[in-house]
Protein backbone atom coordinates (compact mmCIF):
# COMPACT_ATOMS: atom_id res chain seq x y z
CA UNK A 1 0.00 0.00 0.00
CA UNK A 2 3.12 2.00 0.81
CA UNK A 3 4.46 1.98 -3.11
CA UNK A 4 0.59 2.44 -4.15
CA UNK A 5 0.51 5.97 -2.26
CA UNK A 6 4.23 6.82 -3.44
CA UNK A 7 3.04 6.01 -6.74
CA UNK A 8 0.12 8.38 -6.42
CA UNK A 9 2.12 11.14 -5.04
CA UNK A 10 4.42 10.69 -8.28
CA UNK A 11 1.13 10.91 -10.30
CA UNK A 12 -0.82 13.68 -8.86
CA UNK A 13 -0.61 16.58 -6.31
CA UNK A 14 -1.39 14.63 -2.83
CA UNK A 15 -2.75 17.02 -0.56
CA UNK A 16 -3.08 14.88 2.48
CA UNK A 17 -2.57 11.60 3.22
CA UNK A 18 -4.16 9.03 6.63
CA UNK A 19 -4.18 5.49 7.14
CA UNK A 20 -6.92 4.50 9.92
CA UNK A 21 -6.71 1.16 9.86
CA UNK A 22 -4.76 -1.66 7.71
CA UNK A 23 -7.13 -2.00 5.59
CA UNK A 24 -8.45 1.52 5.25
CA UNK A 25 -6.34 4.66 3.95
CA UNK A 26 -7.82 8.35 3.04
CA UNK A 27 -6.07 10.49 0.34
CA UNK A 28 -7.05 13.94 -0.29
CA UNK A 29 -6.46 14.88 -3.77
CA UNK A 30 -7.15 18.11 -6.20
CA UNK A 31 -10.46 18.33 -8.15
CA UNK A 32 -8.99 18.98 -11.35
CA UNK A 33 -7.29 14.97 -10.95
CA UNK A 34 -9.95 13.18 -9.25
CA UNK A 35 -10.97 11.80 -12.26
CA UNK A 36 -8.02 10.89 -13.15
CA UNK A 37 -6.66 9.60 -10.40
CA UNK A 38 -9.95 7.84 -10.21
CA UNK A 39 -9.48 5.90 -13.15
CA UNK A 40 -6.33 4.54 -12.86
CA UNK A 41 -7.14 3.30 -9.35
CA UNK A 42 -9.83 1.43 -11.12
CA UNK A 43 -8.11 0.33 -14.00
CA UNK A 44 -4.66 -0.66 -12.91
CA UNK A 45 -4.57 -0.58 -9.43
CA UNK A 46 -7.71 -3.33 -9.04
CA UNK A 47 -9.79 -0.71 -6.97
CA UNK A 48 -12.94 -1.88 -9.31
CA UNK A 49 -15.77 -1.06 -6.62
CA UNK A 50 -17.09 2.38 -5.66
CA UNK A 51 -18.31 1.25 -2.68
CA UNK A 52 -20.43 4.76 -1.73
CA UNK A 53 -19.80 8.45 -2.94
CA UNK A 54 -20.68 10.63 0.24
CA UNK A 55 -20.64 14.80 0.95
CA UNK A 56 -19.48 15.90 4.35
CA UNK A 57 -20.41 20.02 5.26
CA UNK A 58 -17.23 21.70 6.16
CA UNK A 59 -19.72 24.80 7.17
CA UNK A 60 -16.75 26.52 8.71
CA UNK A 61 -14.16 26.13 6.06
CA UNK A 62 -16.95 26.93 3.22
CA UNK A 63 -16.64 23.37 1.55
CA UNK A 64 -18.04 20.37 0.95
CA UNK A 65 -16.00 16.92 1.20
CA UNK A 66 -16.81 14.45 -1.08
CA UNK A 67 -15.61 11.03 -0.28
CA UNK A 68 -14.95 8.34 -3.10
CA UNK A 69 -14.88 4.76 -1.02
CA UNK A 70 -13.44 2.51 -3.44
CA UNK A 71 -12.56 -1.20 -2.70
CA UNK A 72 -10.35 -3.57 -4.32
CA UNK A 73 -11.54 -6.82 -3.93
CA UNK A 74 -8.26 -9.24 -3.91
CA UNK A 75 -6.45 -7.25 -1.35
CA UNK A 76 -9.41 -6.52 0.69
CA UNK A 77 -8.62 -2.72 1.40
CA UNK A 78 -10.91 0.26 1.20
CA UNK A 79 -9.16 3.27 -0.14
CA UNK A 80 -11.62 7.04 0.36
CA UNK A 81 -10.45 9.36 -2.32
CA UNK A 82 -11.23 12.76 -0.49
CA UNK A 83 -11.74 15.80 -2.58
CA UNK A 84 -13.36 19.51 -1.13
CA UNK A 85 -15.36 21.59 -3.38
CA UNK A 86 -16.60 25.15 -3.04
CA UNK A 87 -19.45 25.88 -1.22
CA UNK A 88 -20.91 28.69 -2.58
CA UNK A 89 -20.70 27.22 -5.67
CA UNK A 90 -20.81 23.11 -5.55
CA UNK A 91 -20.15 21.87 -8.78
CA UNK A 92 -18.29 18.40 -9.47
CA UNK A 93 -17.60 16.25 -12.43
CA UNK A 94 -19.49 13.10 -13.12
CA UNK A 95 -18.38 9.83 -12.54
CA UNK A 96 -21.20 8.05 -14.15
CA UNK A 97 -18.81 6.91 -17.01
CA UNK A 98 -16.31 5.24 -14.73
CA UNK A 99 -19.41 3.28 -12.91
CA UNK A 100 -22.32 3.33 -13.71
CA UNK A 101 -24.11 3.28 -10.32
CA UNK A 102 -22.83 6.67 -9.50
CA UNK A 103 -25.16 8.61 -11.26
CA UNK A 104 -27.83 7.40 -8.56
CA UNK A 105 -25.62 8.24 -5.56
CA UNK A 106 -24.97 12.13 -7.95
CA UNK A 107 -28.75 12.53 -7.61
CA UNK A 108 -28.96 11.91 -3.95
CA UNK A 109 -26.07 14.49 -3.17
CA UNK A 110 -28.05 17.17 -6.00
CA UNK A 111 -31.13 17.09 -3.77
CA UNK A 112 -29.92 16.43 -0.50
CA UNK A 113 -26.99 18.82 -0.69
CA UNK A 114 -27.73 20.90 -3.76
CA UNK A 115 -24.63 19.72 -5.32
CA UNK A 116 -24.56 19.62 -9.06
CA UNK A 117 -23.23 16.88 -11.07
CA UNK A 118 -23.05 18.27 -14.67
CA UNK A 119 -23.81 15.65 -17.49
CA UNK A 120 -25.04 13.21 -15.14
CA UNK A 121 -28.23 10.98 -16.13
CA UNK A 122 -31.43 12.51 -14.46
CA UNK A 123 -29.06 14.45 -11.49
CA UNK A 124 -31.95 17.21 -11.40
CA UNK A 125 -34.96 14.51 -10.60
CA UNK A 126 -36.56 14.45 -6.83
CA UNK A 127 -35.17 10.76 -5.30
CA UNK A 128 -36.32 10.75 -1.87
CA UNK A 129 -38.21 14.24 -1.82
CA UNK A 130 -40.89 14.86 -3.75
CA UNK A 131 -41.90 18.18 -4.24
CA UNK A 132 -39.46 19.79 -2.37
CA UNK A 133 -39.06 23.45 -2.12
CA UNK A 134 -36.65 24.64 0.21
CA UNK A 135 -33.01 25.16 0.26
CA UNK A 136 -31.39 21.38 0.52
CA UNK A 137 -32.38 19.80 3.99
CA UNK A 138 -29.07 17.75 4.42
CA UNK A 139 -26.92 21.20 4.50
CA UNK A 140 -26.00 22.28 8.17
CA UNK A 141 -27.91 25.57 8.11
CA UNK A 142 -30.75 24.12 7.53
CA UNK A 143 -32.75 24.45 10.46
CA UNK A 144 -35.04 21.51 10.58
CA UNK A 145 -36.35 21.47 13.95
CA UNK A 146 -37.56 25.11 13.00
CA UNK A 147 -38.95 23.73 9.71
CA UNK A 148 -40.63 20.75 11.27
CA UNK A 149 -42.84 23.29 13.53
CA UNK A 150 -43.78 25.47 10.83
CA UNK A 151 -45.08 22.62 8.28
CA UNK A 152 -46.15 19.72 10.26
CA UNK A 153 -49.04 19.72 12.85
CA UNK A 154 -47.39 19.55 16.57
CA UNK A 155 -49.66 17.38 19.36
CA UNK A 156 -49.53 19.28 22.46
CA UNK A 157 -48.15 17.62 25.89
CA UNK A 158 -45.20 15.99 24.02
CA UNK A 159 -42.19 15.86 26.83
CA UNK A 160 -38.27 14.83 26.72
CA UNK A 161 -36.11 13.69 28.89
CA UNK A 162 -32.22 13.21 28.76
CA UNK A 163 -31.56 9.92 28.77
CA UNK A 164 -28.36 9.85 30.93
CA UNK A 165 -30.06 11.66 33.76
CA UNK A 166 -33.17 9.68 33.38
CA UNK A 167 -32.11 6.54 33.76
CA UNK A 168 -29.80 7.41 36.45
CA UNK A 169 -32.56 8.67 38.09
CA UNK A 170 -34.76 5.83 37.65
CA UNK A 171 -32.66 2.98 37.34
CA UNK A 172 -28.96 3.44 38.73
CA UNK A 173 -29.80 5.34 41.85
CA UNK A 174 -28.37 3.26 44.11
CA UNK A 175 -25.43 2.29 41.80
CA UNK A 176 -24.44 5.93 41.24
CA UNK A 177 -24.46 6.54 44.71
CA UNK A 178 -22.20 3.76 45.53
CA UNK A 179 -18.37 3.81 44.92
CA UNK A 180 -16.89 3.18 41.84
CA UNK A 181 -15.93 -1.18 41.23
CA UNK A 182 -12.05 -0.99 40.67
CA UNK A 183 -10.79 -3.00 37.94
CA UNK A 184 -7.67 -5.18 38.68
CA UNK A 185 -4.85 -3.02 37.04
CA UNK A 186 -5.59 -0.03 38.41
CA UNK B 1 -82.73 29.79 -10.12
CA UNK B 2 -81.88 29.66 -13.76
CA UNK B 3 -80.03 26.65 -15.27
CA UNK B 4 -76.71 28.46 -15.43
CA UNK B 5 -76.61 28.96 -11.71
CA UNK B 6 -77.44 25.40 -11.00
CA UNK B 7 -74.65 24.56 -13.28
CA UNK B 8 -72.38 27.03 -11.02
CA UNK B 9 -73.54 24.84 -7.86
CA UNK B 10 -73.29 21.47 -9.54
CA UNK B 11 -69.81 22.19 -10.41
CA UNK B 12 -68.73 23.22 -7.29
CA UNK B 13 -69.85 20.24 -5.43
CA UNK B 14 -67.33 18.29 -8.27
CA UNK B 15 -63.52 17.95 -7.74
CA UNK B 16 -61.47 20.43 -9.34
CA UNK B 17 -58.75 17.50 -9.65
CA UNK B 18 -56.28 20.45 -10.39
CA UNK B 19 -52.92 18.21 -10.03
CA UNK B 20 -54.04 16.60 -13.30
CA UNK B 21 -52.63 17.47 -16.50
CA UNK B 22 -55.96 18.78 -18.62
CA UNK B 23 -55.86 15.96 -20.84
CA UNK B 24 -55.67 13.34 -18.24
CA UNK B 25 -59.27 14.65 -15.85
CA UNK B 26 -61.49 13.17 -17.75
CA UNK B 27 -59.96 9.80 -17.16
CA UNK B 28 -60.74 9.99 -13.34
CA UNK B 29 -63.75 10.64 -11.79
CA UNK B 30 -64.74 14.31 -9.91
CA UNK B 31 -67.19 12.93 -8.10
CA UNK B 32 -66.94 13.94 -3.62
CA UNK B 33 -67.18 10.99 -1.65
CA UNK B 34 -70.68 10.58 0.15
CA UNK B 35 -71.43 9.27 3.47
CA UNK B 36 -73.03 5.77 4.35
CA UNK B 37 -76.13 5.69 6.23
CA UNK B 38 -76.31 3.25 8.90
CA UNK B 39 -79.36 0.73 8.57
CA UNK B 40 -81.76 -0.10 11.65
CA UNK B 41 -80.08 -0.67 14.91
CA UNK B 42 -80.39 -4.43 15.14
CA UNK B 43 -79.04 -5.32 11.55
CA UNK B 44 -76.25 -2.83 12.19
CA UNK B 45 -75.07 -4.28 15.52
CA UNK B 46 -75.40 -7.63 13.35
CA UNK B 47 -73.31 -6.28 10.51
CA UNK B 48 -70.18 -4.94 13.03
CA UNK B 49 -70.46 -8.32 15.03
CA UNK B 50 -69.48 -9.73 11.38
CA UNK B 51 -67.13 -6.74 10.56
CA UNK B 52 -65.18 -7.23 13.95
CA UNK B 53 -64.98 -10.83 13.23
CA UNK B 54 -62.96 -10.78 9.86
CA UNK B 55 -60.78 -8.10 9.73
CA UNK B 56 -58.34 -8.01 6.39
CA UNK B 57 -55.43 -5.91 6.62
CA UNK B 58 -53.53 -4.01 4.17
CA UNK B 59 -49.80 -5.57 3.66
CA UNK B 60 -48.82 -1.96 3.30
CA UNK B 61 -45.58 -1.60 5.19
CA UNK B 62 -44.85 2.55 5.91
CA UNK B 63 -42.02 2.02 8.20
CA UNK B 64 -39.74 0.28 10.55
CA UNK B 65 -43.19 -0.62 12.69
CA UNK B 66 -44.23 -2.98 9.78
CA UNK B 67 -41.14 -5.21 11.21
CA UNK B 68 -43.57 -6.18 14.20
CA UNK B 69 -46.20 -7.61 11.39
CA UNK B 70 -44.41 -10.28 10.46
CA UNK B 71 -44.15 -11.97 13.99
CA UNK B 72 -48.04 -11.24 14.21
CA UNK B 73 -48.77 -12.78 10.66
CA UNK B 74 -46.42 -16.32 11.33
CA UNK B 75 -46.79 -18.91 13.34
CA UNK B 76 -45.68 -17.41 17.00
CA UNK B 77 -48.61 -14.68 17.63
CA UNK B 78 -50.71 -15.96 14.55
CA UNK B 79 -53.60 -13.23 13.89
CA UNK B 80 -55.40 -15.47 12.14
CA UNK B 81 -56.79 -16.81 15.54
CA UNK B 82 -58.43 -13.62 15.71
CA UNK B 83 -59.80 -13.37 12.19
CA UNK B 84 -57.19 -11.16 10.71
CA UNK B 85 -55.82 -11.33 7.39
CA UNK B 86 -53.28 -9.99 5.20
CA UNK B 87 -54.32 -8.60 2.12
CA UNK B 88 -52.17 -7.40 -0.85
CA UNK B 89 -54.43 -5.12 -2.64
CA UNK B 90 -56.65 -2.42 -0.74
CA UNK B 91 -59.31 -2.69 -3.01
CA UNK B 92 -59.93 -6.06 -0.68
CA UNK B 93 -58.65 -4.92 2.81
CA UNK B 94 -60.73 -3.66 5.55
CA UNK B 95 -58.16 -2.19 8.30
CA UNK B 96 -54.89 0.10 7.38
CA UNK B 97 -51.99 -0.59 9.56
CA UNK B 98 -49.56 2.49 9.37
CA UNK B 99 -46.58 1.17 10.63
CA UNK B 100 -44.11 3.86 12.32
CA UNK B 101 -43.06 6.78 10.60
CA UNK B 102 -45.05 8.18 7.49
CA UNK B 103 -42.26 10.46 5.52
CA UNK B 104 -44.27 13.02 2.82
CA UNK B 105 -43.11 10.46 0.55
CA UNK B 106 -45.10 7.84 2.00
CA UNK B 107 -48.22 9.90 3.28
CA UNK B 108 -49.12 10.41 -0.73
CA UNK B 109 -49.25 6.61 -1.47
CA UNK B 110 -50.82 6.08 2.32
CA UNK B 111 -53.59 8.40 1.49
CA UNK B 112 -54.12 7.22 -2.15
CA UNK B 113 -54.43 3.44 -0.43
CA UNK B 114 -56.44 4.75 1.93
CA UNK B 115 -59.00 6.13 -0.38
CA UNK B 116 -59.05 3.27 -2.37
CA UNK B 117 -60.20 0.70 0.20
CA UNK B 118 -64.07 -0.04 0.16
CA UNK B 119 -65.90 1.06 3.32
CA UNK B 120 -66.38 0.12 6.16
CA UNK B 121 -62.55 0.62 6.81
CA UNK B 122 -60.67 1.52 9.75
CA UNK B 123 -56.93 2.59 10.86
CA UNK B 124 -54.86 1.27 13.30
CA UNK B 125 -52.05 3.78 13.77
CA UNK B 126 -48.70 1.82 15.13
CA UNK B 127 -45.88 3.57 17.44
CA UNK B 128 -44.79 6.58 18.79
CA UNK B 129 -44.12 8.49 15.49
CA UNK B 130 -47.76 8.41 14.35
CA UNK B 131 -49.01 10.31 17.21
CA UNK B 132 -46.88 13.38 17.80
CA UNK B 133 -43.50 12.54 15.85
CA UNK B 134 -41.85 10.47 18.26
CA UNK B 135 -38.29 10.15 17.88
CA UNK B 136 -38.42 11.90 14.09
CA UNK B 137 -40.43 15.11 15.64
CA UNK B 138 -37.75 17.60 14.41
CA UNK B 139 -37.26 15.88 11.16
CA UNK B 140 -37.75 17.67 7.62
CA UNK B 141 -39.67 14.95 5.84
CA UNK B 142 -41.62 12.88 8.73
CA UNK B 143 -45.37 14.12 9.56
CA UNK B 144 -45.55 14.59 13.14
CA UNK B 145 -49.05 13.23 13.47
CA UNK B 146 -51.35 11.78 11.14
CA UNK B 147 -54.69 11.90 12.41
CA UNK B 148 -54.99 15.34 10.30
CA UNK B 149 -54.24 13.62 7.18
CA UNK B 150 -56.36 10.39 7.51
CA UNK B 151 -58.64 9.70 10.65
CA UNK B 152 -57.66 7.08 12.99
CA UNK B 153 -59.26 4.40 15.23
CA UNK B 154 -57.31 3.12 17.71
CA UNK B 155 -53.22 4.22 18.37
CA UNK B 156 -50.76 1.99 19.51
CA UNK B 157 -48.03 3.59 21.41
CA UNK B 158 -44.66 2.49 22.01
CA UNK B 159 -41.18 2.32 19.87
CA UNK B 160 -42.07 -0.24 18.75
CA UNK B 161 -44.92 -1.95 20.07
CA UNK B 162 -44.48 -5.68 20.45
CA UNK B 163 -46.94 -8.21 18.68
CA UNK B 164 -48.99 -8.43 22.21
CA UNK B 165 -49.37 -4.56 22.01
CA UNK B 166 -50.76 -5.10 18.29
CA UNK B 167 -53.07 -8.04 19.26
CA UNK B 168 -54.25 -5.78 22.11
CA UNK B 169 -54.62 -3.10 19.72
CA UNK B 170 -56.61 -4.98 17.31
CA UNK B 171 -59.02 -6.41 20.25
CA UNK B 172 -59.51 -2.83 21.18
CA UNK B 173 -60.28 -2.03 17.61
CA UNK B 174 -63.13 -4.64 17.73
CA UNK B 175 -64.37 -3.35 20.67
CA UNK B 176 -64.87 -0.24 18.72
CA UNK B 177 -66.22 -1.69 15.78
CA UNK B 178 -69.03 -3.70 17.82
CA UNK B 179 -69.83 -0.52 19.86
CA UNK B 180 -70.63 1.07 16.32
CA UNK B 181 -67.35 3.78 17.24
CA UNK B 182 -65.68 3.32 13.69
CA UNK B 183 -67.26 6.06 11.75
CA UNK B 184 -63.90 6.78 10.44
CA UNK B 185 -64.88 6.54 6.72
CA UNK B 186 -67.99 9.09 7.47
CA UNK B 187 -65.90 11.13 9.13
CA UNK B 188 -63.26 11.72 6.15
CA UNK B 189 -65.88 12.46 3.74
CA UNK B 190 -67.76 14.83 6.42
CA UNK B 191 -64.34 16.88 7.17
CA UNK B 192 -63.27 15.87 3.18
CA UNK B 193 -62.28 20.09 2.25
CA UNK B 194 -60.31 19.89 5.67
CA UNK B 195 -58.44 16.65 5.27
CA UNK B 196 -57.69 17.77 1.80
CA UNK B 197 -56.56 21.33 2.83
CA UNK B 198 -54.02 19.54 5.31
CA UNK B 199 -52.43 16.81 2.95
CA UNK B 200 -52.01 19.53 0.22
CA UNK B 201 -50.35 21.85 2.42
CA UNK B 202 -47.51 19.13 2.95
CA UNK B 203 -47.00 17.13 -0.43
CA UNK B 204 -46.61 19.93 -2.75
CA UNK B 205 -46.16 18.20 -6.06
CA UNK B 206 -49.81 17.17 -6.60
CA UNK B 207 -50.25 14.50 -9.16
CA UNK B 208 -53.40 12.64 -9.04
CA UNK B 209 -56.89 13.43 -8.44
CA UNK B 210 -58.37 15.21 -5.19
CA UNK B 211 -60.12 11.20 -4.80
CA UNK B 212 -58.80 8.26 -5.76
CA UNK B 213 -61.44 5.77 -6.65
Amino acid sequence: MEQLIRKIKGMVHLKAYRKQRDDLYFITVEKAQLEMILSHLKKNEGFTHLAFLQAVDFIEDSRFQLTYMLYNYETGVNLGVLVLIDRDKPEMNSIHKLWAHGWQYQRELHELYGIDFPGSPRVHESFVLEGWEEMPPMRRDFDTLEYSERTFFQRPGRSTNDPKEYMKEKMYKNYAASPRIRRDDE
Amino acid sequence: MNKKHIDDIEKQMKLANEGLPECERCLFSDDRPSSVEAFNKYYEGFLNWARSRSLWMLAFGTGCGATELRPLMTSRFDMARFGIFPRPTPRQASVFVVGGYASIKTIKRIIRSYEQMQGPKYVIALGSCTINGGMYYDSYNTINRLDYYIPVDVYIAGCMPRPEALIAGFNRLKEKIRAGECEGMNEYTEKFDWYKENQKQIIKDWNMPDYNW
